[in-house]
């Protein structure tokens, strides 16, 4: 089934997230749509979906022009959909995901589970994917999920398969393995749109690639082109991918980790006996596919975590059993994960936000009550330094772009005397202009002589970064490796198996010279 | 594996991490003051002389024959049984991680027995088992119906609060139409009537406007309390005899269960309006779990915004599922006037809706443990009552409490953490 796109225009009060997009996508052809985070590929694809309503234009199936009032219409013409973030009911089955909606029944409505356990397993063998019909979507991994989101789409019949920023939650392996499948549902004749923004995945799978800035499509381009190409496209300027950096300096062992155990409510070992040491002035990343135990490792340094057992140790000095205060006293500065959930209040201004963290003591507060006039200097002066733009200092932080916001964070955090940093996927969901901006910040941390830890599902961001690399796998370190370790190293670490040739653990003075 | 190409074969099996064992005390800990408390009542404070049980019959089934027991060493036998059972929960700590269900039930049931046979002992008068517990049966039936209502706007996202005024609007509406047609049927669709234009203020306000569902709840209890006292004493106290004089129910005996000793009097011969509650309670556990009306429910309940990408209308789903479900606790209003009591007063209801609402908290929003959580509710309510009237030493003013003592020990001790459905009580705003 062949998919046009006309002249689809699509505002949000004064912005204009989509203007004018055309592009037509054949059938037997992966299309891609590639743009950073806001450019507006995802309500093209809500527009496309039904989810929401375009201002002008048409969407025309096999040049028939059609209308959707909801999602309901467009499966019913046979557009199928992977969401980013994957539309399956945890509590449910994978049959009962499946059928939903359209669920086949026997008398007086009873499901016919037989029939959908039946439909699931002859799409799975079709394609090779190994799903139970009778597994719960919770207790899956995300790869698993989001070929419950492919099956879920295939067996509406969809001739036209958009696949919304998928790679995102998965392993390389798991990346490459639905490269396979992309490409074995297009050899079926399926039209595919692939929207996202990493270059490689791009280049590897695309048959033509449309790229979007600011709402609009701004070129096509051709899988050949190069990386540096496609992201000028993107970003509208010449930009760095990799940050510039000198050899690591790395002096005295700053932070050292050793037996560090955390159980979770449940009684799972979720960080497993892990033993580590980050030196003064080198970067330590810790890779590793999301939940495998990284984000309770950041927040058992920094005195989140209930249930610890083992030592941390900044300096000599005893972190473990400190309260979140006395552990930021220690001079740890932390940036973490969700920068909406845990690194910022979205009400506050910028000004109150970069001073949540010292609204107890001088120079912040002067017996009880805030010293506003030395808010306002320190702010002023630390938006400008860290380049955050906005309005004014007294903007809510939730009304900034994740860039910005992100920048906020940084601002505070870096802002204190640190002795220890811990960046907890400091870019993700940001453009790669703010990217560039952060690693730089974060490069200039580790030259000032500060030991930094950051955590990251990016290999690309780990690469970027890392002066050695601890591989995290189901709550344990598989290794630890130099930086720039190729990538199909650290794939198969990420699985949980040692490489080949054991990873020298090293003195990473050693590697620098 | 040797080859790099098998490496290359992702990791299809979920994320297994090691586990240690969370030992959670909290059950032996509560069986251990339970025996406590079984030592200080049953042995400490012992009494002597003898229980007398009654197994009365009913229209149908025969009695059985009574049982008596000396009560001090009933109540020391079961007061070491007790205290062992109490003691070897410490011991299964030990030895694996949890306390299973039905070691916790048998204990509870055994508590039960050494509590009647002391309340009653000293020769009071014989307690009368079969009335005992046709009296819980009775008073759960509101619990019931408003526990049921509770699960299915629960499980299709919208909390119900208004249990309260759904019952109270049931009662007052079904007396009044049964009263003026001198018709019970019409008085049970009045009652389902008036239990969904009740739920309809819930729908509209918490579904269309994304108000506050708790706080739409607690202002519909109390606008229709309002309402049904102005109404009451404007209207039906004016002509009581036309207006609030509706006829009972009839109980209907089934025949051959009927006259099954003890379990015939007190399940199987009731009014329509019980028979209509073992119907619903059925109803709605087949249906939320084996039909495509409760798949798509719970969908919305659930996760709606993944429910709406597949083609299922949210906002309509909840509307009509939240509206059934005033319905079906509309019908449990019902049993107020036209079951037991057979006129309406004011706040006849007195809050009986909230302990329905702990009920399908206790039943972790399951249907069946819902009826069952109900069921011990309405014994606890019966069980001041017949111990009242059998003379027990028990202060009346404490019986009055036990309801609401066992309603807060069962929800805040047994219950603790439980996940209910995950969009429960959050609109669904389009982007």
């Amino acid at each position: 089934m062949k998919l046009e796109l006309r002249g689809i225009t699509k505002r949000f009060g004064s912005l204009t997230a989509n203007d004018h997009i055309s592009l037509t996508v054949e059938p037997g052809e992966i299309h891609c749509i590639l743009g950073e985070n806001g450019a507006g590929k995802s309500t093209l694809m809500n527009v496309l979906y039904g989810l929401l309503e375009a201002d002008e234009g048409e969407i025309l199936l096999d040049d028939v022009e059609q209308r959707f009032d909801g999602p309901g219409d467009a499966m019913k013409a046979g557009i199928g959909m992977v969401h980013q973030h994957f539309m399956l009911i945890p509590v449910f089955t994978v049959a009962e995901n499946v059928m939903l909606g359209h669920e086949s029944t026997g008398f007086a409505g009873f499901l016919n589970q037989n029939q959908a356990r039946a439909r699931v397993r002859d799409i799975s063998s079709r394609f090779g994917f190994d799903v139970d019909p009778d597994a719960l979507i919770e207790d899956l991994p995300v790869g698993v999920q989001q070929r419950v989101e492919i099956i879920k789409a295939l067996s509406r019949d969809a001739k036209v398969l958009v696949f919304d920023e998928p790679t995102a939650v998965l392993t390389p392996q798991e990346t490459d393995e639905l490269m396979s499948i992309m490409k074995q549902l297009r050899d079926a004749g399926t039209a595919i749109v692939f929207i996202t923004h990493k270059l490689r995945e791009v280049r590897e799978v695309a048959d033509r690639i449309t790229v979007m800035r600011l709402g609009k499509v701004v070129g096509e381009a051709s899988p050949s082109a190069s990386n540096a190409e496609l992201a000028s496209l993107m970003v509208g300027r010449s930009v760095e991918l990799t940050v510039q950096k000198q050899p690591a300096k790395p002096g005295e062992p700053a932070l050292t980790v050793k037996g560090l155990t955390v159980v979770d409510p449940i009684g799972q070992l979720v960080v497993n006996n892990v033993d580590f040491e980050v030196h003064a002035g080198e970067v330590l990343a810790i890779a590793g596919v999301q939940g495998n135990g990284q984000t309770e490792l950041t927040e058992a340094i920094l005195g989140l975590q209930p249930r610890v057992k083992g030592s941390i140790a900044l300096d000599g000095k005893e972190l473990t059993g400190l309260n979140v205060r006395k552990v930021l006293d220690a001079g740890v500065g932390f940036i973490p994960e969700d920068r909406n959930e845990d690194g910022l209040v979205a009400e506050f201004s910028i000004a109150e936000n970069l001073m949540l963290d010292r609204a107890d003591g001088a120079p912040f507060a002067k017996g009880g009550s805030l010293q506003l006039r030395f808010r306002n200097t320190f702010a002023t002066e630390k938006v400008r330094e860290f380049d955050v733009r906005a309005q004014s200092i007294d903007t809510p932080v939730g009304t900034l772009s994740g860039g910005n916001q992100q920048k906020v964070v940084l601002a505070r955090e870096l802002s204190r005397e640190l002795r220890l940093l811990v960046a907890a996927q400091p870019t993700r969901g940001l453009d790669v202009g703010s990217i560039e901006f952060v690693h730089k910040r974060v490069i200039e941390a580790r030259d000032s002589g500060i030991p930094v830890v950051v955590v990251s599902t990016e290999l690309d961001e780990v690469d970027a970064l890392a002066d050695r690399i601890a591989v995290m796998y189901r709550g344990g370190i598989v290794g630890i490796v130099p930086g720039g370790t190729d990538r199909e190293t650290l794939g198969i670490m990420m699985a949980g198996e040692q490489p080949e040739t054991p990873a020298p653990q090293g003195d990473p003075r050693g590697e620098a010279a | 594996m040797t080859t790099t190409a098998e490496h290359t074969v992702p990791d299809a099996t979920p994320i297994v991490l090691e586990k240690t064992v969370v030992r959670s005390r909290k059950t032996p800990i509560t069986l251990s003051v339970v025996a406590v408390l079984s030592i200080v009542l049953f042995v400490i404070f012992r009494r002597g002389g003898d229980t007398t049980f009654t197994f009365a019959g009913g229209r149908v089934a025969p009695s059985l024959p009574q049982v008596v027991l000396p009560t001090t060493l009933t109540c020391v036998i079961l007061t070491v049984v007790l205290v062992l059972m109490a003691a070897a929960s410490w011991w299964i700590l030990a030895r694996r991680t949890k306390v299973p269900l039905w070691y916790s039930s048998v204990f509870a049931f055994l508590f039960v027995v050494a509590f009647l046979t002391w309340a009653a002992g000293a020769n009071s008068r014989p307690l009368p088992i079969t009335s005992l517990l046709l009296g819980a049966v009775s008073l759960s039936v509101p619990y019931i119906f408003g526990a049921l209502g509770g699960v299915l706007s629960e499980r299709s996202g919208v909390v119900n609060i208004a249990i309260e005024g759904q019952l109270l609007a049931g009662a007052f509406l079904a007396a009044m139409v049964a009263s003026m047609t001198g018709s019970m049927w019409l008085g049970l669709v009045a009652a389902l009537v008036a239990g969904v234009l009740v739920s309809f203020i819930l729908a509209a306000f918490a579904i269309k406007y994304y108000v506050d569902q708790v706080i739409v709840g607690v202002v519909i209890n109390v606008l229709v309390l309002g309402l049904t006292n102005f109404l009451y004493s404007q209207v039906l106290a004016k002509d009581p005899e036309f207006l609030n004089n509706p006829p009972l129910l009839p109980a209907i005996p089934i025949p051959g269960l009927s006259a099954i000793p003890v379990i015939g009097p007190v399940l199987f011969d009731q009014s329509i309006i019980v028979y209509l509650m073992y119907i619903a309670v059925v109803a709605v556990y087949v249906g939320l779990f084996h039909t495509r009306w409760g798949l798509r429910l719970r969908s919305v309940g659930e996760h709606p915004q993944a429910a709406d990408t597949v083609g299922i209308n949210v906002t309509g789903t909840r509307f009509w599922n939240v509206s059934l479900a005033g319905a079906i606790v509309g019908l449990g209003g019902a049993y107020f006037t036209l079951g037991s009591v057979g006129s309406f007063s004011e706040d006849m209801t007195g809050g009986q809706g909230y302990i329905a609402l702990a009920a399908v908290i206790f039943g972790r929003w399951d249907p069946v443990r819902a009826t069952l959580a109900a069921l011990l509710f309405g014994f606890a309510s019966n069980l001041q009552y017949t111990l009242a009237a059998v003379g027990s030493p028990v202060p009346s003013e404490f019986l009055l409490m036990l309801p609401y003592v066992v309603t807060i020990l069962a929800v805040a001790g047994f219950v603790g953490y439980v996940r209910g459905p995950a969009a429960s009580g959050k609109p669904y705003i389009k982007s």
